[in-house]
């Protein structure tokens, strides 16, 4: 088409777009750079919102808890991806080799509901299953004669608690997404595969894996991203306590912005972790988006 | 061996296969559906029952703590609030991202990868980094507690979505159907609205149900944006954390009203949701 005269009707159509994001995607990211060298705390507006230098920037490099937030944000990540990806391709594997059809089609479609659940309302379901006193979670415990579990009272059972949630809601995605690698392979190549490999693990590490490579790479990556968001579910489940104890990334920033209202040093916070987010995510479209061509 | 003898036992072999992958099954989703389940029953229950150890599985059900949210208000503005919000936020990143998709998707430009890159990596920017700014710029604008203000932030993951998913979706028209059409003299705005637009018509529909269970789930923008006047549904759940005294029946019956329409959505189009998640990384 034409490259040298102006497409202007081309031009109006994608304007909105490009003006809109420019409007509410990169503008507020221009105002937080620039709150994040200034003085800004609402509770103290007598302070002024003088500009500071890289004074925000120095208390958070120099906050243990911020990177301590960053830290257990790591830990969680260890703590559900792994968990994730091996059950995710076993119930894949599963329901892949389920002989009744309609039997399968019905995981698949039921495995939907965990996913569109409502962070929120995963949050609060969360504290009732595992409410000391009445809960599910320490029923199940009593069934095998175990003492109950202070789930969300103490540090180390409140990160298995969100981690254990994280996982109910997010291993039906990876497994949905082996699913979809799975049936990329053709009867063919299986049946060939199953002459020279036989069945069980060699078929599955030689034949099946290969196809779930790039599927694994888009959950691995797409779990970093969401894992670094994650608020929602964390702040009504456990609000980041007991202590801090459950405090990832975005629950950190949050807190010191909405709660604590130093909005300077929450914008330095925030820039920091655009920049972490954003090398993250330039690496996932390298790797797995093919740009669009012509 | 006889061949009827084999036959047989090839059958039981099967009838074996079926039982054990039903029994697995059936655990499976027992397993996975137990929390959403919990939810609704603990809404349904009376507060004794929801207390009783070891807990009840039959019980009597009871509307009444739907009752009580129902005349108490504040849950049914809430829902009516995201109802509004995750509508026209749906609407307009349609509206937007669509006729964009359509262009990237058929002209070629300088820079063009780039700007389709900015756009897609919207999806990857955590919201924390855009709430703190949003909040002081609809502070000084007086957009606190609006539904624009949640309606115009919901658009930086709306337009994106709907971006990606389209761009597939109007590179599978194919390009002689424009080219004869332009033959004929039509304008583009004829060419994408006539003709482009209806064919691409389900593609952009699993976009914006996507976009719209994201927009109705969404909890940080709107705790921080809004109020009393505008507070969504997930907020007004978050709030049953508050205070003295859970209400636990009134606080899962308000849970399951906001779960019920996004999980309905989701099942219908549960053939796409996995690659409208991962922005079309995986078919």
């Amino acid at each position: 088409m034409s490259r040298q005269r102006v497409n202007w009707p081309a031009i109006s159509l994608i304007a909105p777009a490009v003006i809109v994001l420019l409007a509410i995607g990169i503008y507020p990211l221009l105002f937080a750079l620039d709150i994040s060298f200034r003085q800004y705390q609402l509770t103290k507006q007598y302070l002024g919102t003088g500009y500071v230098g890289f004074q925000n920037y120095v208390a958070v490099f120099n906050d243990p808890l911020f990177w301590q937030s960053l830290l257990r944000t790591a830990q969680f990540f260890l703590l559900t991806v792994p968990l994730q990806v091996v059950l995710g391709v076993l119930i894949a594997l599963f329901i892949d080799g389920v002989r009744w059809r309609p039997l399968s089609f019905v995981m698949r479609v039921l495995l939907v509901v965990p996913i569109a659940v409502t962070p929120t309302v995963v949050g609060l379901i969360g504290r009732l299953l595992f409410n000391r006193d009445f809960g599910f979670m320490n029923y199940l415990l009593s069934l095998f004669n175990a003492p109950p579990v202070s789930w969300l009272g103490e540090p180390v059972p409140a990160m298995l608690t969100i981690a254990l949630v994280d996982i109910w809601q997010w291993t039906p995605f990876v497994a949905l997404v082996m699913i979809s690698g799975l049936s990329m392979i053709s009867q063919d190549v299986l049946e060939s595969g199953q002459l020279e490999a036989g069945r069980g693990w060699n078929l599955f590490w030689h034949v099946q894996a290969p196809y779930l490579l790039p599927g694994l790479t888009a959950v691995l990556i797409l779990r970093t991203a969401d894992i670094l968001k994650l608020f929602d579910m964390v702040f009504v489940l456990t609000r980041g306590g007991p202590g801090v104890s459950t405090e990832l990334v975005s629950v950190y920033i949050q807190r010191v912005g909405f709660r604590v209202f130093d909005m300077g040093v929450a914008s330095a916070q925030a820039i920091l972790l655009l920049i972490l987010c954003i090398v993250l995510s330039r690496g996932y479209i390298r790797l797995f988006y093919r740009e669009i061509e012509a | 061996m006889s061949a009827r003898s084999h036959a047989q036992r090839g059958r039981s072999r099967h009838t074996f296969t079926y039982f054990w992958q039903g029994v697995v099954a059936v655990i499976l989703m027992a397993a996975f559906l137990m929390p959403v389940y919990w939810m609704i029953s603990t809404a349904l229950k009376t507060t004794t029952d929801t207390f009783a150890v070891p807990p009840v599985l039959i019980f009597q059900p009871t509307f009444e703590h739907f009752r009580a949210v129902y005349e108490e208000g504040t849950v049914a503005k809430s829902l009516v609030n995201s109802l509004i919000v995750a509508t026209s936020a749906t609407a307009l990143s349609v509206l937007i991202g669509a006729p964009a998709a359509y262009v990237l998707a058929r002209f070629n430009f300088r820079g063009k990868s780039d700007l389709w890159f900015w756009i897609i990596s919207n999806r990857f920017i955590s919201p924390i980094v855009v709430a703190l700014p949003f909040f002081l710029i609809a502070r000084d604008l007086r957009l606190l507690d609006t539904h624009l203000a949640l309606v115009l932030v919901y658009l930086t993951f709306g337009v994106p979505l709907v971006v990606w998913l389209c761009v597939d979706q109007f590179r599978a028209v194919p390009r002689e159907v424009d080219e004869a059409a332009t033959v004929d003299g039509a304008t583009i705005w004829q060419v994408f609205f006539r003709i482009n637009l209806p064919l691409a018509m389900p593609g952009i529909v699993v976009s914006a149900i996507l976009a719209f269970i994201t927009a109705w789930n969404e909890l940080m923008f709107a705790l921080v944006l809004t109020r009393a006047e505008a507070r969504t549904a997930p907020v007004e759940a978050a709030n049953f954390m508050t205070g003295f005294g859970i209400r636990w029946g009134p606080m899962m019956a308000t849970g399951t009203l906001i779960v019920l329409p996004v999980v309905l959505f989701a099942l219908l189009v549960s053939r796409n949701l996995v690659r409208g998640l991962t922005m079309g990384a995986v078919k």
